[in-house]
């Protein structure tokens, strides 16, 4: 009696088991069937492709010849090769730019959208027209306002007294010419990004700081900023990240030139890659690039996670 | 006294109205100009409407640019939306093991240098024999477009009351059944989001274009856009013809849909 039902009791233990484990093993075959159809076109064209630039870098090959191993040799290499150091420091000119110009100034223009005046569904508008177009179309309209003969920026300043300057093909000014471009192109997106926050913030706390007498600057400096923090950081990222990657503006304007003047990265890779056929030497470029931006993206996150546990933005 | 105090801040907005929209002006006005006339005048606002520049345009022909690019886009966002959100159901609303690797793998794609992958995915696309054809942007499309689209779907999803799918699960249905009923139709302002962000991203792509086709038939908009700058390279009205017509299905868009081509560009971060 005793013992069968014991017998009972472990059969059916071992029956709750076995459900328990297909329902397990169920779970587990639905949710790598929803994720499998994205995860392998991700495997296949993000996280294999990596990998495989890495392995290339260790070698010298033209693309379609044998390979010979070089080990380190690309990277010996491009540590002594100066059009790559121009394109580092070209690179975090764009950086810069990107974080000290473009995002202010997509500050402005947010709180101008708030400002009480006249107009403001234009300025909605016309504000956020230079996001949409795209980087190539960008690039070949202000190649031609940047024209030397023809070019509506040197009339502007004939206006001021200055002659006439060749923006691109100068080598001290085409860098300057491309971050304005770049400057132009972006500022709408952080507009965006701020006008979002500007709504979020509540009208009572600058009519108490009115009561308490502050003034435009104070309430800009006491209450907008420490609550646009949060913004301001979010933006940053995507300006390092997205200035890390920038190619398509200085290929169209510049393709790198005058004389290696406004060399990236991404061109000068992309020169050895497809121009000059060094598949091995741009590989090595490219995992910098990669490399670079996972330093970055390493670095932000733990900043990102101390200041958080510190409790807050202020 | 109060208007005066607004003249400085009139003047800024209208400073900026100029640095933003001028280049637009310049374009459309430049484009209805013949050749001699912008010589003569290059600056002159609207002084002549001349369609010629346009007709030109046509005559060398852009119907295939624009086709490559609308089928493009087009395929590669609806796959990037039904597998981005089939991958972010199990991502935001599942616990298992792998959950929060696999979720930080596809949204770290957010950061990578596309320079990183393109030698290997040029020698794949020649060796799957798809080089120089639609097919090889297709997959790489679909992959770029995959981290932003997961992470603005699995914060939407992870908001969807529990209680939603647990009626659905007491009716008897399956995993994918509750996706494809419950989840899938609670999702379409996210999914709204995640095509006007790709879309208008893959329209402008440039790099994987230029480095996948070659031959002209199979050009994207972009890549047609250097075809143009090539021909007309001393003809500049009949390039800003070219340019205005390029980019003219964006901005008209646009215009017909502010708010949601706002919304959809900023990546869904921008709310209500």
């Amino acid at each position: 009696m005793d013992a069968s039902t014991e017998n009972v009791s472990v059969v059916k233990q071992q029956e709750i088991l076995k459900t328990k484990k297909l329902v397990r093993n169920k779970k587990i075959v639905s949710i790598s069937l929803f994720i499998a159809p994205a995860f392998l076109i991700y495997l296949l064209y993000v996280v294999y492709p990596i990998f495989a630039t890495l392995g290339y870098s260790f070698y010298q090959w033209d693309g379609t010849t044998e390979k010979t191993f070089v080990g380190l040799g690309n990277y010996a290499q491009l540590f002594k090769d100066a059009v790559f150091w121009t394109a580092l420091k070209n690179n975090a000119w764009v950086v810069a730019t990107s974080v000290f110009v473009q995002i202010p100034l997509g500050l402005i223009m947010a709180l101008m959208l708030f400002a009480p005046i006249r107009g403001l569904r234009l300025l909605n508008s016309i504000y956020f027209l230079p996001f949409l177009m795209s980087t190539v179309a960008v690039g070949m309209l202000w190649v031609l306002m940047f024209d030397p003969m023809n070019g509506i920026v040197n009339v502007l300043i004939n206006v001021f007294g200055f002659e006439n300057v060749a923006w691109l093909s100068d080598e001290k000014t085409a860098m300057f010419a491309v971050l304005l471009v770049i400057v132009w192109q972006f500022a709408p997106f952080y507009m965006i990004l701020f006008k979002a926050a500007l709504v979020g913030i509540s009208e009572e706390l600058y009519e108490a700081a009115q009561i308490d007498g502050a003034n435009a600057w104070q309430k800009f400096q006491n209450i907008t900023i420490p609550l646009l923090m949060p913004t301001i950081v979010s933006s940053s990222i995507l300006a390092i990240v997205g200035s890390l990657k920038a190619f398509d503006i200085f290929y169209i304007m510049t393709g790198g030139g005058p004389n290696g003047a406004t060399e990236l990265m991404g061109t000068y890779m992309f020169k050895q890659a497809f121009i000059n056929f060094n598949m091995g030497y741009a590989s090595a470029i490219a995992f910098i690039m990669f490399f670079i931006a996972l330093i970055v993206t390493i670095v932000i996150q733990v900043l990102e996670h101390r200041r958080k546990q510190k409790g807050g933005y202020a | 006294m109060v208007a005066a105090k607004k003249i400085p801040i009139y003047l800024i907005a209208l400073l900026l109205l100029v640095f933003t929209g001028y280049p637009f002006v310049y374009m459309l006005s430049t484009s209805l100009k013949t050749q001699s006339g912008f010589f003569e005048e290059p600056f002159s606002l609207f002084n002549s409407f001349d369609f010629s520049n346009y007709m030109s345009v046509f005559e060398m022909g852009i119907g295939h640019y624009f086709k490559n690019s609308l089928v493009l886009s087009v395929s590669a966002v609806l796959i990037v939306m039904l597998v981005a959100a089939m991958a972010s159901y199990p991502l935001s609303r599942m616990k298992f093991k792998m959950n929060r690797p696999l979720f930080l793998l596809f949204i770290s794609g957010m950061m990578l240098p596309i320079h990183a992958t393109l030698i290997p995915v040029f020698k794949l696309s020649q060796s799957m024999g798809i080089y120089d054809t639609l097919w090889a942007l297709l997959g790489p499309y679909i992959a770029f477009s995959l981290p932003i689209s997961v992470f603005i779907l699995t914060q939407f999803m992870q908001e969807i009351p529990k209680e939603l799918e647990e009626a659905a699960k007491i009716d008897g249905c399956s995993d994918f059944g509750i996706f494809w009923r419950v989840i899938l139709p609670v999702l379409t302002p996210a999914l709204m989001t995640v095509f006007i962000y790709n879309f208008i991203h893959l329209w402008n792509e440039f790099i994987f274009a230029l480095v996948l086709i070659s031959s002209p038939e199979n050009r994207t908009i972009p890549l047609g856009l250097q075809d143009f700058y090539g021909e007309f390279s001393v003809n500049i009205p009949g390039l800003m013809a070219a340019l205005t017509l390029f980019s003219l299905p964006i901005l008209v868009a646009y215009f017909f849909s502010q708010e949601k081509v706002v919304k959809g560009l900023s990546g869904g971060s921008v709310k209500g």
